[in-house]
């Protein structure tokens, strides 16, 4: 299958524990996390957009405004792909609950608030940004399968692209489902080209799946992708965050992403 | 038209197929588009309905998966299964699967709610029973990624495997990320489409909106005043051309953001406008040679208005336009399936089908509108799908003949 070559310019990162890119590396380094951040603040939103928005989405604007302040591009000019394996488990909790007992109260902004690409939507109002945009998932695998996407774009297409990649913490009998014990959202900005705010080059072989975990990651990034489908990513951040090196992904059942990363 | 003269390479659409509430399979939309008789009912959905009308897939609690597949069993994913089951679309398949392997052929479908349905039952057995069943506690249909998992399963596709999820355009969009996927290298043959299914969050939510007609929709009617609400699944097979030289083609797509209101959209449809036109350039077209576009279309008051004026704008009276949703419902992340599937019968059948529901038209809409079924032959066609956050898509086909 045909690989893919990219450039990282920008890496975005919130979770309780690790409240950016700088704090992940912190952590490789021996730090230990400064754990107790509570709500992303998602700064870029205006603030009456902010008090609307619901958790997932301030959560997936975190990563994206970081990503893009690190690559120093303009946000209204970039193609962006939101990933998510299960969008925003407090709403989709709510709307299931108030339709079993009242469904006539509804509410209708937590409604619209409740599709998958809510975050795609607020992101693209906020920075006033017309270019594509997309909502995916693929369950557990919905970080490489976005990336994928993501990357596709950026080569077929030659121009750079946001992907975003968070999941909020489970809620009610979601959480039993999904078993997400914490928050977690990263992003990546991709580019065509090497450039002066490139971080990495990224190529990316798709290739059939191993069944073998190659996320060789010490606790307590180990335990932290466990905790949420989203920090699938954290193996390639890690890459990011140190020397470089390899280690794969998944994209689906049936495929994997072998990633290979080298500092520019 | 020579391929050279595309800056971007058509593919084969070398099957297709559509379920809604016209019936399984394309014969059953045929039918119904050459009668103008429309799909719509009452709702008798919900256990407290809404006094409203919907476009309701006949059968499906009577249609459970097969055997092998009854743990992806749930609404949605039945509907997904009757509608892989029309128009020989699973041989197709299958015969794609031999040629090219399992893993070089891609799977991307597009779909609001999938199999949310699951998930409300699951609830309201728990405010009840103060449990959830066993039978429901199946942690892969809780999950948006519900149907394509189950496709998946059921096709043996071992390739990329993807859900887009952007409300209403997501089954348009899927075609956009299957043609960079085969130009890519990445897949040689792809799977799209979609499927939604009538659920509780769809309906008490648009209710909430108010934007549901008690009526059976208007689109494009001066006296319109909301949509009515459908299910549909529908699927494409797409490969390079040489594989299928008569089918017809997609030649085009464009996507844009309307960076304006998350369930409003831009009061000068500038996202509407900017898809439609990077559709148009992909294919390498004028809006003149535009034979036919379906629109979205929804009766919503603001979508009809601002996509009336698009057309007003954009296209000579010899472009036929017209909304299809007053046969099916406005089927969310469904539409953009089923409606390029009417598109390719239109282009495949010689029929402009006609804008069912617009007997006392609004008056902002201009000569393009194909009020009536008018035979004529189709060579070039749009189809428009727009959806909450702004999304919006439009997919450009031609014949195979108009390609030669």
């Amino acid at each position: 299958m045909n690989g893919m070559r990219v450039y990282v310019e920008g890496v975005g990162l919130w979770s309780p524990a690790l409240t950016d890119f700088a704090a992940l590396q912190a952590c490789l380094e021996g730090g230990l996390p400064a754990s107790t951040a509570s709500k992303p603040p998602a700064a870029l939103l205006p603030p009456n957009e902010r008090r609307r928005a619901p958790e997932s989405v301030l959560l997936a604007i975190e990563v994206a405004s970081q990503a893009v302040a690190m690559s120093g591009r303009d946000a209204a000019t970039l193609a962006s792909v939101f990933s998510s394996s299960h969008g925003d488990q407090p709403i989709t909790d709510y709307m299931c609950t108030t339709l079993a007992r009242a469904p006539q109260e509804l509410s209708p902004t937590r409604f619209h608030n409740s599709v998958h690409n809510a975050a795609a939507g607020y992101w693209t109002i906020a920075t006033g940004c017309h270019a594509p945009s997309t909502a995916v998932c693929a369950y557990r695998a919905s970080f490489g399968a976005g990336l994928l996407e993501a990357a596709g774009q950026v080569v077929a297409e030659g121009q750079p692209v946001l992907l975003v990649c968070s999941d909020t913490a489970g809620s009610g009998f979601l959480l039993q489902m999904t078993g997400y014990t914490q928050p977690f959202g990263c992003a990546l900005l991709l580019a065509p080209d090497a450039g002066p705010a490139t971080l990495a080059q990224l190529d990316l072989a798709p290739t059939p799946a191993s069944m073998i975990d190659s996320a060789a990651l010490d606790e307590p990034l180990a335990g932290w992708c466990k905790s949420n489908a989203s920090a699938a990513g954290l193996p390639l951040l890690a890459l990011l965050a140190g020397n470089g090196g390899c280690c794969r992904v998944a994209a689906s059942d049936a495929l994997e992403l072998e990633l290979r990363v080298e500092r520019q | 038209m020579s391929a050279s003269r595309f800056p971007f390479a058509p593919l084969a659409i070398s099957a297709y197929t559509a379920t809604s509430a016209l019936g399984r399979g394309l014969e059953a939309h045929l039918e119904h588009l050459h009668r103008a008789q429309g799909g719509l009912r009452p709702n008798d959905f919900s256990e407290a309905p809404l006094p409203c009308w919907i476009g309701r897939v006949a059968g499906i609690e009577q249609a459970p998966l097969p055997e092998a597949l009854a743990g992806w069993d749930c609404r949605n994913n039945r509907l997904a299964w009757l509608g892989l089951s029309q128009d020989g679309f699973l041989e197709q398949v299958a015969a794609a699967r031999e040629r090219y392997g399992a893993e070089r052929v891609a799977l991307i479908l597009g779909t609001s709610t999938s199999s949310i349905h699951a998930t409300e039952t699951a609830y309201r057995r728990l405010v009840a029973d103060g449990r959830v069943p066993d039978e429901l506690q199946r942690p892969e249909i809780h999950a948006p990624h519900s149907l394509v998992a189950f496709v998946a399963d059921a096709l043996r596709l071992r390739g990329p495997a993807l859900t887009v999820s952007t409300a209403c355009s997501s089954s348009a969009k899927v075609f956009a990320s299957a043609e960079r996927m085969i130009r890519l290298g990445l897949a040689d043959a792809a799977v799209v489409g979609g499927a939604d299914s009538l659920c509780d969050s769809v309906l008490f939510g648009f209710n909430a909106l108010e934007l549901v007609s008690r009526q059976p929709c208007r689109p494009f009617g001066a006296a319109r005043d909301g949509i009515s609400i459908g299910e549909a699944a529908g699927f494409a097979l797409l490969e390079r051309t040489e594989a299928a030289p008569q089918a017809p083609r997609l030649c085009g797509y464009g996507e844009s953001s309307d960076a304006h209101h998350m369930s409003t959209p831009h009061p000068e449809g500038l996202g509407a406008s900017m898809a439609l036109a990077s559709a148009l350039q992909r294919a390498g077209l004028e809006p003149a040679q535009v034979d036919y576009v379906n629109l979205h279309g929804t009766a919503s008051l603001k979508n009809d208005e601002v996509e009336a004026s698009l057309v007003t704008r954009l296209f000579p009276a010899s472009t036929r336009v017209s909304s299809t949703k007053g046969y099916t419902g406005h089927t969310l992340g469904a539409a953009g399936i089923l409606e390029a599937a009417i598109t390719l019968l239109s282009m495949q059948h010689d029929l402009i089908p006609g804008n069912l529901g617009g007997d006392a038209p609004d008056p902002d809409c201009g000569p393009q509108f194909a009020w009536r079924n008018e035979r004529r032959q189709v060579d070039v066609a749009l189809s428009n799908s727009f959806g909450f956050g702004g999304s919006n898509a439009c997919l450009a086909f031609a014949s195979a003949r108009f390609a030669a």
